[in-house]
């Protein structure tokens, strides 16, 4: 999970189509040789090998979800029904673990972006003893496995009595994804141009009020960014409300969806497919926004620099 | 990005130096903003390092009388730890699982993709790339049901070999960590394969050209002209999915729960087993600790790797 930060971070980043398409297109201009085509159609083929391979398994979740009798293998539904859809349609089993995702997910967004935004306005604007120490330190944090840290932080959360807490399990969640959150917020800002501000403080107006007035309405693409991408990050976070939330109307539908699976009994792979999809559209949805937002390796500023 | 860094500076309003009280309290003022971001690592990520470190020198446990009144045991859990099996089968696994599916799988697939969407059609690249990414979007838990279902002993992998007449194992028994790898390369070569499309882009082709005009062939102008240019991007890359691998614990609980018994348990497992199921929190907490210091090593390495952007 540490690094899943960075890793999402390239949500934000698809590879500029654009750009490929241009190198592409001079390519097929200046190689229009045989050997060109040859390469051409060996890469195409592959491709599609592998697409299959990658489509399979996707496949599966879509067509157990419309299938009355479904199985853990693919198979053509042979009756299409949203008989699943209906039957998981309830208060308990889906749309109470969907909202508390979305309570703890929001929560853990917000939080994070305006301890980030806050905290990346000294760094990025003033000289500080302590900046340099302070973003290598921020930069550690980004690479710890927070995986590894559940046990301590199960038990920290004992001697804190915040176990089965949402706000406790909010404020970790946030305080795991700060890390990247503040590293990209800092970059955003360290593009906007410090003179816009000047004017504001000679008129009087206080480091926040420039802040809240000027900086933060121009990097709203990028504000918008880090809190899509920890939102996301939130969303699809199965291990620590799995360690930290233990009573059922808190669980979120991470925790939910692994109750399908129930360690006894059958499972019923029709419904687990079907909430899975009500699980994950939300978030397939949010990354189609965020490569709207930023199109452009704009968004790469905050992540990876290669 | 210097200029950036010196823009601020000059920036400021030209404050005479009045007192040094005045300094201090307008260091303070300026600091503040910085307090909710302190408060919340200082609390939930410095707090349970600290914690991890100490924990593990007290036989702490779940439930009993060890829980209300964890003795002081020094280094009593690493030593259990460094004559434990389990535990050294524990960090054999996280190293093949982080090598196989992280620095060869992810990587390699991911330069693979890369190449091969540059040279193919773009219908085909932007069809394939989607389901690719599609993958790695979707939430760690929904990508480990469906790759669960692929490699169960129903399951499509194995239907499809029957098809050709081959009789399929139970992957996740026989072969669990080669299920757990492929899992994990399945769920993570997007990153890769974007990252490396992006540093791809920015190789002007000319050098390229230029050398093929001189008789060099695809594979030599691949490792000497195109690699080294990409270096970086390459670095960076083996860090990050490094460090994403060495914290997987999702995907491997859902598709094989670190079994058959401890075949596929990774550090991140082993630490949740010991600590959850058998309620030693102590040693739970030692294997967290040892994990957290080996992400520590990876850290500091890839720090190093990043340095320049720290100091601009």
């Amino acid at each position: 999970m540490s690094a899943v930060p960075a890793a999402q971070v390239a949500a934000t980043t698809p590879p500029s189509a654009d750009a490929r398409n241009v190198t592409r297109g001079g390519r097929r201009f200046t190689t229009a040789s045989p050997r060109g085509r040859t390469s051409r159609l060996i890469s195409t083929v592959v491709l599609l090998a592998i697409g299959v391979v990658f489509l399979v398994p996707l496949g599966w979740i879509l067509l157990a979800s419309v299938n009355g009798a479904a199985t853990v293998s693919v198979s053509w539904p042979q009756m299409f029904t949203l008989d699943n859809f209906v039957q998981i349609a309830t208060w308990e089993t889906t749309f109470r673990p969907l909202w508390n995702s979305a309570i703890l997910s929001f929560g853990c967004a917000i939080v994070t972006v305006v301890a980030s935004v806050l905290a990346a306005y000294p760094l990025s604007r003033y000289q500080l003893r302590f900046r340099r120490s302070f973003m290598y330190g921020i930069l550690f944090g980004t690479c710890l496995p927070i995986t590894a840290m559940m046990v301590p932080v199960y038990a920290l959360f004992v001697s804190l009595r915040l176990l089965d807490n949402v706000w406790g399990t909010m404020f970790f969640l946030a305080a795991t994804s700060l890390p990247m959150a503040i590293w990209m917020t800092k970059n955003f800002m360290d593009s906007i141009p410090v003179s816009l501000e000047e004017a504001a403080w000679v008129d009087g107006a206080s480091s926040m009020t420039a802040l809240r007035r000027i900086v933060v309405p121009l990097m709203r693409p990028g504000i918008a960014v880090v809190f899509i991408f920890v939102f996301t990050q939130a969303w699809g976070n199965f291990f620590v409300p799995f360690v930290l939330l233990q009573s059922a109307q808190n669980q979120p539908a991470a925790v939910a969806i692994y109750g399908f699976f129930g360690t006894y009994g059958t499972v019923n792979y029709g419904q687990l497919a079907a909430f899975s999809i009500m699980y994950s559209l939300p978030v397939l949805v949010l990354y189609l926004v965020v490569q709207r937002v930023s199109g452009s390796s704009f968004a790469m500023a905050g992540a990876v620099k290669g | 990005m210097a200029t950036l860094a010196a823009e601020p500076r000059r920036g400021q309003p030209a404050a005479p130096r009045r007192s040094r009280g005045r300094r201090v309290g307008r260091n303070l003022a300026r600091t503040a903003p910085l307090l909710p971001a302190v408060v919340l690592l200082a609390l939930f990520l410095l707090g349970p390092i600290i914690y991890s470190l100490f924990g593990s020198l007290t036989n702490r446990a779940l439930t009993g009388p060890r829980a209300a009144d964890p003795q002081f045991v020094g280094l009593d859990n690493y030593l259990t730890l460094l004559g434990n099996d389990n535990f050294w089968k524990s960090v054999v696994l996280t190293i093949v699982f982080v090598v196989a599916s992280a620095l060869i799988g992810q990587n390699v697939l991911g330069m693979g993709l890369a190449l091969m969407m540059s040279k193919a059609p773009s219908g085909v690249s932007r069809v394939i790339s989607a389901l690719v990414v599609t993958a790695w979007v979707l939430p760690e838990i929904v990508a480990a049901f469906a790759l669960y279902a692929f490699f169960a002993s129903q399951g499509t992998l194995n239907i499809v070999l029957s098809w050709l007449g081959l009789d399929g194992p139970m992957w996740l028994v026989t072969f669990p960590m080669l299920a757990v790898i492929l899992a994990n390369v399945w769920r993570g070569t997007a990153f890769s394969m974007m990252v490396y499309s992006a540093a791809l882009a920015e190789v002007p082709p000319d050098v390229s050209e230029a050398a093929e005009i001189d008789g060099a062939n695809v594979f030599q102008r691949f490792f000497r002209i195109t690699l080294p240019m990409i270096r970086r991007s390459i670095s960076t890359n083996l860090m990050l999915t490094t460090l994403q691998t060495l914290g997987v614990f999702t995907l491997i609980w859902v598709m094989t729960a670190g079994g058959p018994g401890v075949e596929s348990s990774t550090l991140p497992i082993l630490a949740y087993q010991e600590a959850f199921k058998f309620m030693q929190v102590g040693y739970g907490t030692a294997i967290a600790t040892v994990t957290l210091l080996l992400g520590a090593m990876f850290s500091i390495v890839y720090i190093k790797v990043l340095k320049p952007e720290v100091d601009s």
